[in-house]
């Protein structure tokens, strides 16, 4: 799958589009066919903060839970509910299901995220 | 995450075949196993709904030969083992003296001097080595470990026996479950072809030679032979899956040397009335005392989220009063189930009660086990 060169990315597999101060969260297709089927989001509340490089909610495979870490600090100020009765909607278009929105506290936290080019060669560096 | 080098996994003949397909792998035990091809879900599925095949070379295979073979397994062995004929097997537990499990095992009988038992893939050497010392310095009798002369393949689902047809002439009706028979497979002969499994659908194992060529061949017939039906490669994350749906046991959750067999609801597996063996006068003194203080039952969940295993099972009041054994997603059944051994008092079904995920507790109900059962075939 493409990689947006719009979105940037993490290294625990996040990717965020940002808008301005508006930053779209959800996890990538690399994250995703590590994970398998997802069957569960744990989905954070609309409303609470979330904390760079802090937990925010989780994705349950069949297997196992898989934690999800904020990329930038900030509010909900949305988060996606189809994902509550159709968590499989990420494994089909991990980089269009989103997980939630932040109104984003500090453009500067998205600084350090890596380009598309970069998480690329991160995530080709992983399996080997 | 450690930085040391890991000991080298153990392999089973089909290693390369499994990395060939595509399958994710993972430590299980020591082994480097296959956990899913094309996905947990649609293996799953493909069990319940068609047919799937697994590897199962990592299990163990211990032979107990001899004109004292017998007396030897009704030793070690909680079920009663006179009452097999040729060709039958049953499930069985080997235990320790105070009535805690070594191991489960499928026993057959093979003939009147010789006794396969086949035994789980993470106990091998313990259960191996037990054996020899709980039968040390009997005369007329030996004990044999062939776990390495087998690749053993577990076909399971409706349409296993259907695959098996086009791979055997031996006469397959005429194996009832848990029964089995020698034939030729895939042009192999004598091979044991066994009506077992841990799926809790109709399915057969066959044990045939550990040789990489001759492994290859036949999981490539077999996939050859199951294409026409819709047969997967499945790997152990199915396998688990599949196991829990039907409430069968897996060592180190539902039994363990510190869970005893009347806490794991095997009771009926153990023939205290057929004489001594290893652990029974501890079953013994346990039922004198009114029975076990807690038993394995099935959960269910009633409000949204996942049981897991290790995850604590509380009260309606909030005390903890277990902990899950198994947990997880059932794919075919679409509910959350789990196992866990739980007190007396809260094992009636309907029973509420809740299980701690993420620090809250989301409540579950007590069910009757097997959460699953498989459709018998009208005559």
């Amino acid at each position: 799958m493409d990689y947006p060169a719009t979105y940037k990315y993490t290294k625990e597999h996040e990717w965020i589009e940002l808008n301005g101060k508006e930053g779209k969260i959800g996890i990538t297709d690399y994250a995703q066919n590590s994970l398998g089927d997802i069957v569960f989001v744990d989905l954070p509340k609309v409303g609470s903060s979330v904390e760079k490089g802090k937990v925010f909610g989780s994705v349950e495979s069949v297997k196992a839970v898989s934690d999800l870490y904020s990329p930038v600090s900030g509010t909900v100020t949305a988060v996606n509910e189809e994902l509550t009765s159709s968590p499989e909607k990420i494994n089909t278009a991990a980089h269009t299901a989103w997980i939630m929105k932040v109104e984003v506290a500090n453009a500067a936290d998205a600084s350090d995220l890596l380009s598309k080019d970069a998480y690329e060669t991160y995530i080709k560096e992983e399996t080997h | 995450m450690s930085t040391a080098a890991p000991a080298a996994l153990r392999k089973t003949a089909l290693n390369d075949t499994h990395r060939r397909l595509g399958a994710k792998m993972v430590d299980f035990g020591g082994w480097d196993m296959p956990v899913e091809y094309s996905g947990l879900i649609a293996e799953h599925m493909a069990v319940r709904t068609a047919v799937g095949v697994f590897d199962v070379s990592h299990m163990g295979d211990i032979q107990l030969r001899g004109p004292n073979s017998l007396a030897a397994v009704q030793h070690i062995s909680m079920n009663d083992a006179s009452k097999l004929k040729e060709g039958q097997a049953h499930y069985s537990a080997l235990l320790y003296a105070n009535g805690t499990f070594v191991d489960d095992v499928i026993v057959h009988k093979l003939s009147d001097n010789d006794y396969l038992l086949v035994i789980n893939a993470g106990t091998r050497e313990k259960d191996v080595n037990w054996v020899r010392k709980s039968l040390a310095g009997r005369p007329g009798m030996h004990v044999s470990d062939y776990s390495d002369y087998y690749t053993q393949l577990a076909i399971q689902g409706p349409k296993a026996v259907d695959v098996m047809r086009k791979l055997t002439d031996s006469n397959l009706d005429g194996i009832k479950n848990y029964w089995f028979t020698w034939g030729k497979v895939c042009g192999l002969h004598n091979t044991l072809i066994a009506r077992t499994g841990y799926t809790g659908e109709d399915g057969f194992e066959i044990y045939i030679p550990s040789d990489v060529p001759t492994s290859e061949r036949v999981w490539n017939e077999v996939l050859e032979a199951g294409k026409e039906f819709g047969i997967l490669p499945c790997g152990l994350g199915a396998r688990n899956t599949l196991r829990l749906e039907s409430a069968m046991a897996l060592y180190g959750h539902e039994i363990s040397d510190e869970i005893n067999v009347f806490e794991a609801g095997l009771d009926r597996y153990a023939k205290l009335e057929k004489g001594d063996f290893i652990g029974r006068d501890a079953l013994e003194a346990v039922r004198a005392a009114g029975g076990p203080k807690r038993k394995l039952v099935g959960l269910e969940m009633t409000e949204r989220g996942i049981a897991r295993d290790g995850y604590a099972v509380l009260s309606p009041e909030g005390k903890k009063i277990g902990t899950v054994a198994s947990g997880s997603p059932a794919p075919f059944l679409k509910k959350n189930i789990a196992l866990a051994h739980l007190p007396m008092e809260f094992t009636a079904p309907g029973t509420e009660i809740a299980v701690e995920i993420r620090n809250q507790p989301v409540k579950a109900v007590v069910v009757t086990t097997p959460f699953y059962k498989r459709q018998k075939k009208q005559a």
